[in-house]
């Protein structure tokens, strides 16, 4: 078949200004870059960011995962990974272990990432501090002058009005001892799981035009307070009641019957575990 | 120098001052030969008539020693709020020195410094209440994370002990403790202009900013408003810089004053003298206009 598009989607100018957005946020960790975010084939809020960075990375041998919620099977995860094949004609898998491109939207996968593979994010608002100060002029001096104490003040209103932080997801982490990023809306499970990865992490950010970026073996620290340390959502007494699974991030699901069960939220793991294939360990 | 400048005092505790400013200025505008010369005669009140340039202040100098509250009257557009922003860091003056007693000894002209030292000395060494409320304060933020602020800002990474010099600070302006949870904009204007006051008491400032604190509140409030800081200066010795075109309010906490007219000291001394015996014809008419 005679392709309709690029190689990827996006003509080869495009790609390098994507790159050079990428390979700055590479060179400052946790630094929001601006880029020149294109108007893509899917509406912006729903992955445009990291879809955009994906397009300009993905090669001819690439093996691409496409997560929504942890799932594969999901509207958006589908839609994204149709498109990406669609224009590359790369293969795709569900196994992460095998995958050396994965794009992500509000999970990172259970079974560590190694290196050599690159993890994409999107993200819908990168900029941490925009709960305490609307204003992108004055966040960015915030940023210049390491000012973060609008990112400790979220926290302290939270530990006063619930008595602990009550992040459900996207808890500020600093990148490096330096930058304080959103590290997009994934679990405060996974933020532990940015802490010296083996694998690349990529933020997108298409409706707010921003990129920015975790390299392998970078040191990533939640925010917390001296008597309020980070602490992940307990997953203590779950088990998946796929594969039995425990001590990873699961659903909750209740049934009609009233009853309530647990399932692993990253179905690519319970899969591999139920298909006796690669997985983590019970 | 004006010819009514009068004996300066050294101030309650004498010795070196806390805050001093020197030759401070504000020009909007890109200034000509005619204004840039500095003769009080070439600008037509605070407007150069040649190249239109507005100078918001003209070489403002005052002192304001340990302990001492200094008054800063006059009339609306006079300047008095620009002062404020300057030393508050908010607004970068196009000239003059500033130097903090508590910052390196009182030799460093505070201006000078960088965006990250001038944070720390506003975040440290300086408190300020402004007049509106939603200035100074995270209006739907809770109080106690209000004060906590500038605790958080100064690098404390423990919420316990923040949490009790909040609640502390908090029952020292009459925030009963079973609202220091609620939002500032949850409470009434006296309320809020408490809870402003404790923030900018948080970090055991030895510099106090008061822009206008009582404007806009009603008179049974502003006595408990003016009580307060009255109370707070002998208790804590607080040096303060004390803004306001009531000079009633001046009367009661100022130990000396500033007159300011189109963005120039026309008149200081100690405010008695000042009240009752104004020396030039703009302070005797604001001192007459007095109710």
């Amino acid at each position: 078949m005679k392709p309709l598009y690029n190689f990827a989607f996006f003509d080869e100018g495009s790609k390098r200004e994507v790159r050079r957005a990428v390979l700055k946020g590479i060179a400052i960790p946790g630094y929001q870059v601006p880029f020149a975010s294109r108007e893509m084939p899917i509406a912006r809020g729903w992955g445009t960011g990291g879809l955009q960075i994906t397009l300009t990375l993905v090669g001819r041998d690439d093996v691409l995962k496409v997560i929504d919620q942890g799932a594969d099977e999901s509207v958006n995860a589908v839609s994204i990974r149709k498109l990406i094949v669609g224009t590359t004609g790369i293969a795709s898998t569900d196994d992460t272990a095998e995958a050396t491109l994965i794009q992500s939207r509000h999970r990172i996968p259970e079974v560590p990432l190694t290196k050599g593979q690159t993890l994409v994010l999107q993200v819908p608002i990168p900029e941490p501090l925009r709960f305490v100060e609307p204003s992108e002029f004055a966040t960015k001096r915030l940023h210049a002058e390491k000012e973060y104490s609008g990112a400790y003040l979220a926290l302290f209103e939270e530990i006063m009005k619930y008595g602990r932080v009550s992040t459900g997801a996207d808890h500020p982490v600093t990148v490096n001892g330096r930058y304080v990023m959103a590290p997009s809306p994934i679990p405060r499970f996974d933020n532990p799981k940015m802490n010296d990865s083996a694998a690349l992490i990529l933020l997108g950010a298409g409706r707010e035009k921003k990129i920015y970026a975790v390299p392998p073996y970078t040191r990533v620290v939640s925010l917390d307070f001296e008597d309020h340390p980070f602490e992940v959502e307990d997953m203590g007494g779950k088990r998946c009641s796929l594969c039995g699974a425990t001590g990873v991030f699961m659903d909750e699901i209740h049934e009609d019957s009233g009853a309530v069960r647990y399932q692993c939220n990253d179905s690519g793991f319970c899969l591999s575990r139920r298909g006796g294939g690669k997985g983590g360990e019970a | 120098m004006t010819g009514s400048e009068r004996l300066e005092s050294p101030g309650p505790a004498g010795g070196a001052p806390m805050l001093r400013v020197e030759k401070l200025s504000v020009r909007y505008g890109q200034g000509c030969p005619r204004c840039l010369s500095g003769d009080p005669g070439s600008l037509e009140r605070n407007y150069c008539p040649e190249c239109g340039a507005v100078w918001a202040l003209s070489d403002v100098s005052f002192e304001v020693y340990p302990g001492e509250v200094l008054g800063i009257v006059g009339e609306s557009g006079s300047g008095k709020s620009t002062v404020m922003n300057c030393l508050y860091f908010n607004l970068e003056p196009t000239g003059g020195r500033a130097r903090i007693g508590a910052y390196d000894g009182g030799s460093a002209d505070v201006f000078g410094l960088s965006l990250q030292e001038k944070r720390h000395i506003r975040n440290s060494l300086l408190g300020i209440v402004y007049q509106n409320p939603t200035n100074g304060l995270k209006m739907g933020f809770s109080s106690i994370a209000n004060v906590a602020e500038k605790l958080i800002a100064a690098g404390n990474r423990n919420v316990g002990r923040m949490e009790a010099r909040a609640r502390d600070l908090l029952g020292r302006v009459s925030i009963p403790s079973a609202r220091m949870k609620d939002a500032p904009a949850n409470f009434s204007g006296g309320m809020q202009q408490r809870v402003q006051i404790a923030k900018a008491l948080s970090s055991n400032p030895p510099v106090l900013l008061l822009d206008e604190v009582t404007t806009g509140l009603d008179l049974s409030v502003q006595a408990k408003v003016l009580d307060l800081i009255k109370g707070l200066q002998r208790e804590l010795g607080i040096s303060m810089v004390l803004v306001s075109h009531d000079l009633g309010v001046v009367r009661m906490l100022a130990d000396r004053t500033v007159v300011l007219l189109d963005g120039r000291v026309i008149e200081t001394g100690l405010t008695d003298q000042i009240l009752e015996d104004p020396q030039r014809p703009y302070t005797q008419e604001l001192v007459h206009s007095m109710l």
